[in-house]
């Protein structure tokens, strides 16, 4: 899908943006009560079919879709530890993604790395569970595709909390310095775990601190699918002219927890309520249906999406483990 | 007892002939050899374009290979060693410096989270073809933050190859097969061998080296001195202290083994096994930190071995569990060197049984 002049995108880019944000929040819907089974009454996080960390993505769809509608197979993102609606909107495959989570011998490495290590090399997407650690593989990816002459870029997405990382700022000066056809796009959804970003961070905007690396800092508010959309496809056709990066920051918002059984004690009083108001997706239907698209058309969209959902679920839930023994392949290739 | 046969470098048939050259020139030929041969290898690192690396490893690459492919970086090691991790997921084939091993805390998570993992949490998927050649060592008063070896920290992390040659010939060996393999190898030179006109290097280490290519196991320690009394198992200079002394209990009738372990991921345990089921006694030197290192691992990998019969206890000599002293007679007092590994062979064969 190419970038648009105007500030909106075209048809089939928006209700994509829609049907993809739909198949991402079902299937953080779906991962919920699997993720509970077996960890009540007693939360107890190894138990369960889905075992360790759980990282949810609700509320933040706007940012991987308003991206990744700009991006092909042969482009790369580098995601975080919270990666599901990133991996849906870079094309991931959902039922490897699945099985994977579920940690099946069908999933992406076979079940050895879990949700927070995802890797699909079909459309070029990985991630990494540390903070901010995307980036230097990203301006990687970069420099590969500037080495061979190819349009391509790299995208990294990465939170608010990582940009006060020292591998952001390094990465950002490395691929200014060698001008790389990489974007980095920051979710800032306010909260490192617990930590509010305005207790944490030096600067109100990080959107700012692109001026020390001299490239271009958009700060994008609103979570908005068409705003994200519209300066990505600038930063993103500026790195494919051989421009150079940029840097995005989006507002955005996490309607969960940090990780799944986060009691989120952290948050003032009202702020769950405030932002599920905010939820981008019924916002995003209404501004469909406000500007012409049919319910018809967006019935069948959303249904489509969850319906490849609960596929990729039942899929992994019926996968066979892999043998345990099989945790001695891949180490070296 | 019995004499002492110092075995010959296992250099195969030199295609274009050979020439003596130090560990430094002969990385340097290595990696300009894999870059002619192959577009992706390409090398990153800070000082290695212009000056051609601070420990000489890649002289003259900049001018044959320019400025695309020789990379002068920014003094940020986590973000260059992050972009090969991404350029070899990529395809290509990168060669990263990282100037001392002692760097490595501003940049492991490269290392051992992304270089050393991706391929294991890909499934095989996505590989990650680069080498990280990295200076160790101490000897000459530079303190404890540019003269550490930490051989086990890099070999007690899955994921990566780790190997040190002991001479130019292996080096060059080793840097091409390095290069070529699949997987992140951690390439460590010592910096009491490379060569450098400014810093003393053990006359040992410059050997004939092949012209042409020229390719060594990356999982292989060779017997580099035959000998029925004692295996003396050491890596990087410590070999040299190793048959050093070697030469000295030759003269006293001892006829020690010298084993040069080439790589410690993966350890070739068989061939050290082997050595000390025919000796029956184990002596590992190295300049590392003692406690947890690749001494323990050694003793420890044949002690498990129930075929090898020992005639005494295994001994390891390596720096003490103290960083690194600046001061040289601090230095030299800490520092394993040719006269602690003699001393440590007597007690050996002084020893009546295990």
């Amino acid at each position: 899908m190419s970038g648009v002049a105007n500030n909106r995108g075209s048809n089939s880019d928006r209700l994509w943006m829609y049907a993809t944000m739909v198949k991402s929040r079902h299937f953080e819907a779906l991962i919920k009560p699997a993720y509970f089974e077996g960890k009540s009454p007693v939360f107890n996080m190894a138990k369960g079919p889905l075992p360790g960390e759980m990282h949810l993505s609700d509320g933040q769809e706007p940012c991987a879709v308003g991206v990744c509608a700009h991006l092909g197979i042969a482009d790369t993102v580098t995601a975080t530890h919270r990666p599901h609606h990133i991996a849906i909107a870079k094309g991931v495959d959902l039922d490897a993604m699945a099985a994977e989570i579920f940690g099946k011998a069908s999933g992406l490495s076979g079940g050895r790395g879990g949700h927070m290590h995802l890797f699909d090399a079909a459309v070029n997407f990985a991630c990494s569970g540390i903070i901010a650690q995307g980036l230097g593989p990203a301006v990687g990816a970069a420099l590969a595709a500037k080495l061979r002459g190819e349009p391509h870029v790299a995208v990294a997405f990465l939170g608010e909390g990582a940009a006060n990382q020292g591998a952001f700022h390094e990465a950002l000066n490395l691929a200014a310095v060698w001008r790389v056809p990489a974007v980095f796009v920051i979710e800032d959804n306010a909260y490192g775990i617990s930590v509010a970003k305005r207790d944490c961070t030096a600067v109100a905007s990080n959107a700012t601190r692109a001026a020390a690396y001299a490239m271009p800092g958009h700060h994008v508010p609103g979570n908005d699918p068409d705003a994200v959309h519209a300066v990505a496809g600038e930063a993103i056709a500026r790195a494919r002219r051989g421009e150079g990066p940029s840097l995005i920051e989006i507002e955005t918002i996490r309607l969960e927890g940090h990780f799944m059984g986060d009691a989120e004690g952290y948050r003032p009083d009202g702020e769950v309520a405030r932002l599920r108001e905010a939820d981008p997706i019924p916002r995003y239907r209404a501004s469909l249906l406000a500007d012409g698209v049919s319910a018809a058309t967006l019935d069948t969209a959303e249904s489509e999406a969850r319906a490849a959902v609960e596929s990729a679920f039942a899929r992994a839930r019926a996968a066979a483990y892999p043998l345990p023994e099989e945790a001695f392949a891949h180490v070296f290739a | 007892m019995s004499s002492p046969e110092t075995l010959a470098p296992p250099v195969a048939a030199p295609a274009g002939g050979s020439r003596r050259l130090t560990i430094a020139r002969a990385m340097a030929e290595a990696i300009g050899q894999a870059m002619e041969r192959d577009p992706a290898v390409i090398v990153m690192g800070e000082d290695i374009a212009r000056l051609g690396g601070v420990f000489g490893t890649t002289t003259g690459l900049l001018d044959r290979f320019g400025p695309e492919r020789v990379r002068d970086t920014p003094i940020s090691e986590t973000a260059f060693i992050g972009a090969a991790v991404g350029l070899a997921g990529a395809g290509f084939k990168p060669v990263v410096e990282l100037m001392f091993v002692d760097f490595f805390g501003v940049c492991m998570d490269a290392i051992y989270n992304l270089a050393a993992k991706q391929c294991y949490f890909s499934g095989g998927q996505v590989t990650c073809p680069m080498v990280l050649m990295t200076s160790v060592g101490g000897g000459y008063g530079d303190a404890g933050q540019h003269s550490q070896c930490l051989y086990a920290t890099f070999g007690h992390l899955p994921g990566l190859k780790v190997v040190i040659p002991s001479n130019a010939a292996d080096a060059k060996g080793l840097m091409l097969a390095a290069i070529r393999d699949p997987n992140p190898v951690i390439f460590m030179y010592h910096k009491a061998l490379q060569g450098m006109g400014w810093l003393g290097t053990v006359k040992r280490s410059i050997v004939d080296v092949p012209a042409g290519d020229h390719v060594i196991p990356l999982d292989r320690a060779r017997v580099v001195r035959a000998g029925r009394d004692l295996t003396i198992v050491s890596l990087g200079v410590g070999v040299h202290h190793a048959l050093d002394a070697a030469e000295e209990l030759a003269a006293e009738g001892i006829a020690a083994e010298v084993i040069d372990l080439i790589a410690i991921a993966p350890l070739d345990r068989a061939t050290v096994r082997a050595s000390v089921g025919r000796t029956g006694r184990l002596l590992v030197v190295d300049d590392d930190y003692l406690s947890y290192g690749v001494g323990a691992e050694v003793i420890a990998s044949v002690c498990e071995d129930a075929g090898v019969a020992l005639r005494a206890r295994p001994r390891r000599i390596a720096h003490p569990d103290i960083p690194v002293p600046f001061t040289p007679v601090m230095e030299h007092h800490v520092l394993p060197d040719a006269g602690k590994v003699l001393a440590a062979a007597r007690t050996i064969m002084t020893e009546k049984n295990a």
